[in-house]
């Protein structure tokens, strides 16, 4: 059997849910909000403590967005292209970080530091274009200030 | 009570971005520095829409409207307003046309709306369930169990006319009634919060400014349909919204409002959240329904509907956030009341999320048949920048763009259907001449590309192929027969695919063709665009009449395509180009046109 790698109180979340259905999606969100992203490793635990094959796993974690496969950098870059912030120039930021950074959508930096990922509307139209970094929200960027918002996460 | 002030910090998502919950604390610190703690009560409320003046602190009972306040603000606004009495005019909005103490209702943005979906939007704190009490909240439900037999509310529905704000507008009385009368004896009432139309946002300030009027409104249909159990489908990407609907739950709770004997009246109901997980496609009630069940959420054919067969094969009502909005206010107020709202198509309000290339970016609420002229100039303050107006979508990736001749069609369900869009779930985009039309089109298709579930051909393939033939027209390998290629495709993702989806993802190329065929055109026969936006078809170029040769822009390039000597007019190597703009920006002497 293989080693059970989740925390005490994961391990207690995914038993309060084991018998609810519908419970799949549920304790992947609580899965990916402990270790990040669904590793291998992390779906074959799933698969084992809710008795579903591995493969059902796999198709719903691939199908949704939301789950990331991969490892993400210490700090997560969301830059909004909802249609708000895709007319006020989401892309362009994204191409600068690609230029200061070196960072391509689903990509990571070399040090680990920052990864990228290109979203749909984080909800604040307002401050068209957005980008958040590790949960900080900035609003109305321009192209210019992209290398300085990233030197504030040194 | 005894409050001399109340002061209420908007903490919607947008103005939680720009630090309102930092006003918010330093308000509440200031008071107490300088005594007058016991005098004023600090408030967090919902959005009050107008997200583009953010963050906004309303101090009541002036009504003073403060905008752009920042942390750094909190001292004066207590010092000089709630100590001293006189307004903070420079943080005032329009300090210069208006009037002192002027109502909040006369300025231009709030004064055509009109306030049902988010009537406590901004007036009470979400997390405090006594004010929700206090402003009418649970009577709807307390006259529903004590007073109104389920048929009554059914009827109640029906004389309201009220239509699902989700974007086909079916009649919300009806879907009840068909779960009410669909055999079984186990029935569920779901609430669709996958609010997932890029750029709207409206039903998340409904559940994080007012949780509990879904809450409410969610038990009245259980009563109604005979349901015991409900769900909310809400977005794993709205936190804020998730958090005061986990609080709302747990206080509706504790005051008896949910779970067993509601009010002593007998009647058991309880409702819990399930997480999104970022899958557009899961807007579609039967998607949504798999997903709630932990599947991977494709849709299923309709017949049989959610009404007959929905949740785990169990009879199952499913409305849409600002569809729930609405019904306690109809209990409460009558139907008749609410049908009077409007037009005859359409009954009551609908919130949009107006942004874009628009002045006061914001969440609007209007009665049905306003026109959209009313909501980009009255309401909006018109085009951001002095530019020119070019379109505005609604409707999302399954809607269409309306040009200046519609813009005084009234908005209800039929009336954007006649010209070629939708109501969709609310969002409304307002496009300037610097936006290509041909590009929008492509953005909103690669949305659909992107979120298509895959399980049918039409639109796996032929959003793919349509996508195809967009990319050839922006990046000048054009043709004409692409046209009638574009028109046949779109037929066939209209008549082929399972869910509207599918069905409705031609829908941005096939209104832009309609209304721009000259864009079109002159992307495809003369290899231009219009706006400068598709690079590929695009030259910069030096006036040599204007360029007094400050070797600005030869500095800045980062190709080195430009060369000249110093004081003489530059040039720029079109084969070494990477059309990045940088020259352009750099320029101060506006001699880099785009060609």
């Amino acid at each position: 059997m293989s080693q059970n790698i989740f925390s005490a109180e994961l391990n207690e979340f995914i038993s309060a849910w084991r018998n609810k259905p519908g419970n799949m999606i549920m304790v992947l969100h609580k899965v990916q909000e402990e270790i990040g992203y669904i590793s291998e490793e992390a779906a074959a635990e799933v698969a084992r403590q809710l008795n579903v094959p591995l493969a059902t796993i796999w198709g719903v974690v691939t199908f949704y967005h939301f789950f990331k496969l991969n490892k993400p950098g210490k700090y997560n870059i969301q830059v909004c292209l909802g249609t708000a912030c895709y007319l006020k120039g989401g892309d362009i930021i994204i191409e600068e970080l690609e230029k200061v950074a070196g960072l391509t959508v689903g990509g990571l930096t070399d040090d680990g530091k920052f990864s990228l990922e290109a979203v749909r509307c984080v909800g604040c139209c307002g401050l068209a274009p957005v980008m958040t970094i590790g949960g900080e929200v900035f609003g109305k960027v321009t192209k210019n200030q992209v290398a300085g918002i990233l030197d504030k996460f040194a | 009570m005894g409050f001399k002030n109340y002061i209420l910090v908007c903490g919607g998502t947008g103005c939680e971005s720009s630090r309102a919950d930092q006003i918010y604390r330093s308000l509440i610190e200031e008071a107490k520095n300088q005594g007058v703690a016991e005098q004023v009560q600090v408030i967090k409320t919902g959005c009050f829409g107008f997200c583009e003046q953010g963050p906004i602190v309303k101090i009541l009972p002036e009504d003073s409207f403060y905008v752009q306040v920042k942390p750094e603000d909190a001292k004066e606004l207590i010092s000089e307003h709630v100590v001293k009495g006189r307004e903070v005019t420079r943080l005032l909005y329009n300090k210069e046309e208006r009037k002192p103490y002027e109502e909040v209702e006369d300025i231009q943005f709030y004064k055509k709306q009109l306030r049902i979906v988010l009537r406590n939007c901004g007036s009470i704190d979400p997390e405090n369930i006594n004010e929700y009490i206090a402003a009418d909240g649970y009577k709807a439900l307390e006259k529903v169990l004590f007073e109104m037999t389920p048929e009554n509310v059914i009827d109640e529905l029906k004389v309201a006319g009220l239509r699902g704000r989700g974007g086909a507008g079916f009649p919300t009385w009806m879907k009840w009634n068909f779960t009410k009368q669909a055999e079984g004896d186990v029935k569920y009432v779901v609430c669709n919060a996958d609010e997932g139309d890029p750029g709207a946002y409206m039903d998340r300030s409904t559940l994080e400014g007012d949780p509990h009027s879904v809450l409410e409104a969610m038990t009245i249909c259980g009563y109604a349909i005979g349901a015991h159990q409900g769900f909310i489908y809400i977005r794993a990407e709205y936190p804020l919204a998730i958090h005061r609907l986990e609080v709302a739950m747990a206080q509706a709770r504790e005051y008896g409002l949910l779970g067993k004997n509601i009010l002593g009246s007998g009647f058991d109901y309880d409702i819990e959240i399930r997480l999104g997980a970022g899958a557009f496609v899961c807007g579609e009630e039967t998607a949504l329904l798999q997903s709630i069940e932990g599947k991977r959420g494709m849709p299923l054919p309709r017949p049989p509907f959610p009404a007959s067969k929905g949740l785990w094969g169990k009879p199952t009502v499913i409305n849409n956030v600002e569809t729930w909005a609405n019904i306690p206010v109809i209990i409460t107020k009558g139907g008749e009341w609410f049908s009077q709202i409007g037009t005859q198509d359409s009954h009551g309000t609908k919130v949009f999320a107006l942004t874009g290339k628009i002045c006061n970016s914001g969440l609007v609420e209007v009665p049905m048949g306003t026109t959209l002229r009313e909501i980009v100039y009255d309401i909006g303050g018109g085009i951001a920048k002095g530019k020119n107006f070019k379109a505005v979508q609604t409707g999302g990736p399954s809607g269409g763009v309306i040009t200046e001749e519609n813009l005084d069609t009234p908005i209800d369900f039929g009336g954007l259907q006649r010209i070629g869009s939708m109501m969709g779930s609310g969002g409304m985009i307002v496009m300037d001449n610097d936006d290509c039309i041909v590009d929008v089109a492509k953005f909103y298709l690669n949305f659909t590309v992107d979120e298509s579930c895959g399980k049918c051909a039409p639109c796996r393939i032929g959003g793919k192929s349509l996508m195809n033939i967009l990319e050839k027209i922006t990046d000048g390998k054009g043709t004409p027969e692409d046209i009638d290629q574009i028109e046949k495709i779109a037929l066939a993702m209209r008549k082929g695919s399972l869910c509207a989806l599918g069905q409705t993802a031609p829908n941005p190329v096939l209104s832009s063709l309609k209304y721009f065929p000259e864009e079109y055109k002159s992307h495809i026969e003369d290899k231009s665009c219009p706006s400068g936006k598709c690079k590929k078809l695009i030259k910069y170029e030096i006036d040599t009449a204007k360029c007094i040769g400050c070797t600005a822009c030869s500095r800045k390039c980062p190709v080195g395509a430009i060369s000249g000597e110093v004081k003489k007019p530059h040039k720029i190597d079109q084969a070494v180009c990477i059309k990045c703009g940088v020259c352009k920006s750099t320029c101060k002497f506006s001699a880099i046109d785009i060609k």
